[in-house]
């Protein structure tokens, strides 16, 4: 097949994108260039242009940074987590295996609980006169104060995995639902081994839902802050203030330029992560055929 | 499809002696593994289960019984001197009720009418975003799969890059955008950025991205039209992808609060999810039931969608 392009072709997809990329420059593409406009000024309304002076104020501002080592903790833990436990059990949920039904719907059950009641589920386990503590008391243990100390970490933590491996699991599931069987009958007639066709069969055609589970895993991440928030408050115990508390405090002292060059920064650091797994990714889609 | 389905045949172990045979010895050898990695998952799920459960059964308790058990923990949010009096230092963490009653539902659906109204709101928003998404994210997913244009690569880069701001960010130039376009106070100005949201043509173009590319070369030499092999044979192939975006989709603006926060000024516009989001510790004696009649719609969703999302290439029959 020559590589070269064609009109008509262009002029094809031109028709199939018109829709989604009207919509996408009007309520997505303007609002970010406007929004990264901003983050060059020194004032949203008649302010004067100044460069990169926000995002170099910012980088100096220790709470700022304090955050966003919080965030990136936080996602180097609770993202590969994530990816590995949906993974296994999208794998194993989509073997014959009995009930496997039910289990699905249970895992997924999490992403319909309506926020006000996670929060509430959460405090009745983890506040501190809540049954966790109950529990430690009647032991004859003293309470702990989990949601302000070092543990509350591990807490949203596992909030999070709570809350996103169905969501995951459904992408995995999906995925794996791709992969022709046959594929896995030609592979073991020819000797190979459960990992090498799980290695050579099941990663590479599932490497493009894997991209794409990765980024959705990492804006999920910063979603957790809803829970977060309305469990802890404007500021929670130092170890889980995160970038999005940060923002969203700057948001509400009507900072606007903290908050959009904040904002810039962090989708930064995040589209070169994107840059390289797109290498990745195209890579293993030549090698796919 | 005819030949399609002789292909998917010989796949399934019943046609080959060997492979039964092998199956049938590893399937003895791993009947102890297998009772433990049930009881494993079912610890898993019992945990995954719990808030939706307890959710459930305390919407059928009395609001006296509720704020009972839960005495200890409007204590800690009012002061933090310690526990109540009352000797319910932590919270009562209760499955059955004393008494089952449906008053929690009767003061949800009888005595606040606008529940009803804002369950309707939600309706009315998110079946238009479903929709949209699924039909404008699919023929963008096509393109950016299968057809050749300049700037492919970059403008796909750009998609992505947008959902990774952050809501306040955009927040100002949206509110500017949707004034412009007259659609503030109106359920328009959360439906269009629901549907033009770039997360569908992101998930249909990894799913798509599966579908060998000779496959559509064939059917364009057989002179099929890229409408033709987008409708007859993409869409088909990407069932299971469709399903999980649709329940995905559904989930999260099922669940949204800040959008119709900026955008509807009116309070009988607003959607469930913003009544359910300032439900507190004082309303607790209806929040549950306001919770599980809430939680409905979303698990019958997912209950019809996840057989699609299971199902998908053994219907379609058509990859060989």
């Amino acid at each position: 097949m020559p590589r070269r392009l064609r009109y008509s072709e262009m002029i094809t997809a031109g028709l199939f994108l018109l829709p989604s990329l009207a919509g996408f420059s009007v309520f997505f593409l303007i609002p970010f260039a406007v929004g990264f406009y901003y983050s060059l000024m020194d004032s949203p309304i008649g302010g004067s242009f100044v460069g990169f002076a926000n995002y170099l104020e910012l980088l100096g501002n220790p709470v700022f940074r304090q955050a966003a080592a919080n965030t990136m903790t936080f996602t180097a833990v609770s993202v590969p987590l994530n990816m590995a436990l949906s993974l296994g059990l999208a794998m194993l949920l989509n073997r014959k295996l009995p009930y496997r039904n039910w289990f699905r719907i249970s895992f997924l059950t999490p992403l319909v609980v309506p926020v006000a009641s996670v929060t509430l589920v959460w405090k009745t386990l983890f506040d501190l006169h809540g049954t966790f503590n109950g529990l430690l008391v009647r032991w004859g243990a003293s309470p702990h104060d989990w949601m302000e100390s070092r543990a509350a970490i591990w807490v949203v933590i596992i909030v999070y995995l709570w809350k996103n491996i169905g969501y995951n699991m459904v992408l995995f599931l999906a995925g794996l639902q791709n992969i022709p069987a046959e594929f896995y009958e030609a592979a073991a007639i020819d000797g190979a081994g459960k990992f090498k066709q799980w290695k050579s069969i099941t990663l590479v055609f599932l490497t493009p839902t894997v991209f794409f589970v990765f980024i959705m895993s990492i804006i999920n991440s910063f979603k957790v802050f809803r829970e977060t928030y309305l469990i802890a408050g404007d500021y929670p115990d130092p170890s889980i203030y995160m970038l999005q508390h940060f923002m969203n405090n700057m948001f509400k002292s009507l900072d606007y330029q903290k908050l959009t060059s904040a904002a810039f920064l962090m989708a930064l650091l995040i589209v070169l992560l994107v840059a390289a797994l797109f290498a990745v990714e195209r890579r293993m889609g030549k090698s796919l055929g | 499809m005819e030949t399609g389905k002789q292909v998917i045949q010989p796949s399934s172990s019943a046609t080959k002696p060997a492979v039964r045979i092998a199956t049938a010895a590893r399937r003895s050898a791993n009947s102890a593994g297998q009772i433990a990695l049930i009881a494993v998952l079912a610890a898993l799920a019992a945990a995954f289960l719990f808030p939706l459960a307890l959710t459930f059964t305390n919407s059928f308790m009395s609001a006296a019984e509720i704020s009972d058990n839960y005495a200890a923990l409007s204590a800690s949010l009012s002061d933090s001197s310690g526990p109540s009096s009352d000797g319910s230092a932590y919270v009562n963490l209760k499955w059955i009720p004393d008494i089952a009653t449906l008053s929690q539902y009767y003061s949800v659906l009888v005595k606040q009418p606008q529940y009803l109204f804002m369950f309707w709101n939600s309706v009315n928003i998110v079946l238009p975003i479903i929709a949209g998404q699924i039909a404008v994210a699919s023929l963008a997913g096509y393109a950016f799969s299968f057809l050749r244009f300049r700037f492919r690569e970059p403008l796909f880069f750009t998609y992505i890059v947008t959902m990774l701001m952050p809501f306040q960010v955009t927040l100002v130039p949206n509110f500017i955008v949707a004034d412009k376009l007259g659609l503030l106070n109106s359920h328009l100005a959360i439906i269009l950025p629901g549907i033009f949201n770039a997360f569908g043509v992101f998930l249909l173009r990894q799913f798509m991205m599966f579908i060998p590319v000779s496959y559509i070369e064939a059917a364009r030499v057989d002179g099929a039209s890229h409408l033709f092999i987008f409708a007859k044979i993409v869409m088909p192939m990407c069932r299971s992808g469709i399903a999980a975006l649709a329940i995905l989709v559904f989930v999260d603006n099922w669940n949204m609060v800040e959008q119709p926060l900026v955008f509807l000024r009116d309070a009988i516009k607003q959607p469930l999810s913003v009544y359910l989001s300032v439900i507190d510790e004082a309303a607790l004696g209806i929040a549950f039931a306001a919770s599980a009649l809430y939680m409905i719609p979303l698990i019958l969703v997912a209950l019809y969608a996840e057989k699609d999302l299971v199902e998908g290439i053994q219907l379609s029959g058509i990859k060989g």
